[in-house]
């Protein structure tokens, strides 16, 4: 019983890291980047070659992962993306789903579509059990990480946005871009900041996901639905509306997989049509704001 | 008046030429032999088609392109693993390209979709990687190369409660070769007195295995059967090992696609001891086996053929076979009847193309991962002869 709602906590902070950054952009920058998926990605395949052709350690791996893929994302943010900001919601989405396919078949292209194993170091393969019988909670030491490093992300990213000065400039930014410029605020930079944490943090999930739910080039597609799920059910307007979302929809994912297996990954749908019909907004919202 | 006549005088030039342009083709059709491979090349199961286009290749450099005074021609065709697309590209086959032969397939949903193409056009099709047993039944023109499901399980379910495994819980992929697999072991494996405790079936795409093996752990059966297809199997082992389970006593039972030779490399140590059924393994120590196994590392030095390779180079025996019969002559018809009850010895071992069933007889191995020059390999210790698709007995 405890191992499951382990697993599924686990399970929800990993989407959490992959999700948050979509959360961030979609919520805040108010665009739609169904493109998430492609950074994410690409954080996993720089881990797996890193650790694989070059020996890099995992741990270093995972700040390395963060770095590389928010650079990129600083780099599409100014060529790319700019440019779609004022545009309306379905170019957004056209345009973005449109760079999820091409990181598809690029990846497919170059390295090829079968699944990348990760070799993870010993010490972090293990397992760990207290108790036993019903209450017996088995913590995969892998899973334990992740949990912890999730958490220090999560605290982090809150005293970000709401007690340093980037951040309520980031919400200035947000809320009225003309004024916010008008106070002096570089909101083009705010702005490309902000996509380059977002994508960073895809990078990191990538990184720390691929052993847990598997590398392969359809991965923007395959975990697509699991972010926007996360993010819609969520809101949009603050961090622990994802977060809440994340491990509601890991544990509940996880405990319908082992109780009901039949239903297999359905529980989640349900779940998700049922929080939306009572709270179309999300789980939490932003009172103002637009 | 004039006007019309002009437009007349061009329609019958364009057909004049269009019929004068297209009869030097059809001359050159007849000495031509075309081979229509419809593979995945791209997508989840790019890894069979790359398996599969590398063997073909090989069998032809290795047997010459010319046949019974023709020549043959392989026109590969990516469908991407999509259904759809496979049917559109065996339509443009046989239609505009006047394939003598289809080929390949490399999953179930995909070779039903050109079955009836097969059938309407009476164009031989040959399956070399689809494994659900009913395939066989769509057409009376498809012929097979590859394997059964149900064959490779039921010797797991006569095997395993032969040792030591009395209880077992089934995971299996749910889509119709893991149904296959899931009904035809635990079948057998009832009949032989084991018990079968829970029946798992797994989403086709299912992110994380962890609640499922949980269950596992928690029902404490003797060993856990799995089928997933190739390329998930390294998820579950990971995970099997990372719950601990083989240190709770729970052995993992397989079909051969989890330690994939593609992959097992990639696995690592904790593929060892694992014991799979299946009918090819890199391994097999024949003569034949070992100079195919070097001549397709020769032409492909990153790749280990797999048992979708011995299938594809397999499906290009029987096809070659079947010209040589006919001598170049006749239709589809006639080489069907060439393809049907040939027997060889292929790289894994004695084969029968059984002429009711138009499915493959053969040998199923069981096999232990073991640990070999620095690789890790499917080693075999047993073999169950001649295993006829026990879908098809009833």
């Amino acid at each position: 019983m405890l191992t499951i709602l382990f697993d599924g906590i686990a399970y929800g902070m990993l989407l959490f890291v992959l999700a948050v950054g979509l959360a961030v952009t979609l919520g805040l920058m108010n665009f739609i980047n169904l493109a998430h998926g492609a950074f994410a990605m690409a954080g996993g395949y720089l881990t797996v070659f890193a650790m694989q052709k070059f020996g890099v350690p995992f741990l270093a791996c995972l700040p390395l992962a963060f770095i590389v893929v928010a650079l990129a994302g600083a780099v599409l943010e100014r060529t790319l993306y700019r440019p779609m900001y004022g545009k309306p919601h379905l170019d957004q989405v056209l345009f973005s789903i449109g760079l999820a396919f091409m990181a598809v078949a690029a990846v497919d292209y170059f390295v090829g579509s079968s699944q990348q194993n990760l070799h993870l170091p010993e010490w972090l393969r293990g397992r760990t059990e207290i108790g036993d019988g019903a209450t017996l909670l088995g913590m995969g030491h892998y899973r334990l990480f992740i949990i912890g490093v999730c958490a220090v992300l999560t605290v982090v990213l809150q005293l970000i946005l709401s007690k340093t000065r980037f951040g309520s400039r980031l919400r200035a930014a947000v809320d009225d871009p003309r004024v916010a410029a008008g106070l002096g605020i570089n909101v083009n930079i705010v702005f490309m900041l902000t996509f380059a944490v977002g994508s960073g943090l895809a990078g990191l999930g990538g990184a720390l996901g691929a052993e847990i739910l598997g590398l392969d080039p359809t991965f923007p597609l395959k975990y697509m639905i699991y972010f926007l799920i996360v993010v819609s059910v969520g809101g949009t307007s603050s961090i622990t509306g994802p977060l809440a979302a994340a491990l509601l929809l890991g544990i509940a994912d996880v405990a319908g997989k082992y109780f009901i297996p039949k239903m297999g990954a359905f529980t989640v749908y349900l779940l998700m049509i049922l929080i939306l019909m009572w709270r179309p907004q999300g789980l939490f919202t932003r009172k103002g704001g637009r | 008046m004039q006007r019309r006549h002009l437009i007349q005088t061009a329609g019958l030039s364009a057909i004049a030429l269009a019929a004068a342009l297209s009869l030097p083709v059809a001359s050159a059709q007849d000495n031509k032999f075309k081979i229509g491979l419809i593979l995945p090349m791209t997508g989840q199961s790019a890894s069979t088609g790359r398996q599969i286009e590398a063997a073909a290749r090989l069998y032809m450099a290795q047997n010459g392109d010319t046949v019974a005074g023709k020549k043959v021609e392989l026109i590969v065709k990516d469908d991407t693993g999509l259904p759809d697309v496979t049917k559109r590209l065996a339509q443009e086959l046989i239609v505009n390209d006047k394939v003598n032969v289809i080929a390949g397939f490399g999953i179930t949903p995909a070779a039903l979709a050109a079955a009836p193409l097969a059938t309407q056009s009476k164009t031989p099709q040959v399956v070399m990687a689809a494994a659900t047993s009913s395939i066989t039944e769509a057409s009376p023109y498809i012929v097979r190369s590859s394997f059964t499901l149900p064959q490779v399980s039921v010797v797991m379910g006569d095997w395993a409660p032969k040792n030591g495994v009395k209880s077992v819980v089934t995971l299996v992929t749910d889509y119709g070769p893991g149904n296959d697999a899931e009904k035809f072991f635990s079948e057998r494996f009832q009949l032989n007195g084991g018990k079968v405790l829970e029946k798992l079936r797994v989403p086709l795409r299912n992110p994380d295995f962890a609640p499922f093996l949980q269950k596992v752990r928690d029902a404490k059966p003797d060993a856990l059967f799995v089928f997933v297809p190739s390329g998930a199997g390294a998820a579950v082992m990971k995970q099997f090992l990372e719950r601990g389970m083989d240190k709770a006593g729970i052995k993992m039972i397989a079909t051969g696609d989890v330690t994939d030779d593609d992959q097992l490399n990639d696995m690592g140590d904790g593929a060892l001891g694992v014991v799979t059924s299946h009918h090819y393994s890199a391994a097999h120590p024949s003569a034949l086996n070992k100079k195919f196994v070097e001549a397709f590392q020769k032409a492909n030095p990153k790749m280990r053929p797999n048992f979708m390779a011995v299938g594809g180079y397999d499906g290009m025996r029987v096809i070659y076979e079947a010209l040589k019969t006919t001598k170049g002559q006749g239709g589809g018809e006639a080489l069907l009847a060439a393809m049907k009850g040939q027997v060889f010895e292929s790289p894994r071992g004695q084969v029968l193309i059984d002429a009711q069933t138009r499915d493959i007889v053969q040998d199923v191995y069981l096999r232990k991962v073991e640990k070999k020059d620095g690789q890790l390999y499917n080693v075999e210790f047993d073999v169950i002869k001649g295993v006829k698709d026990p879908g098809k007995a009833k």
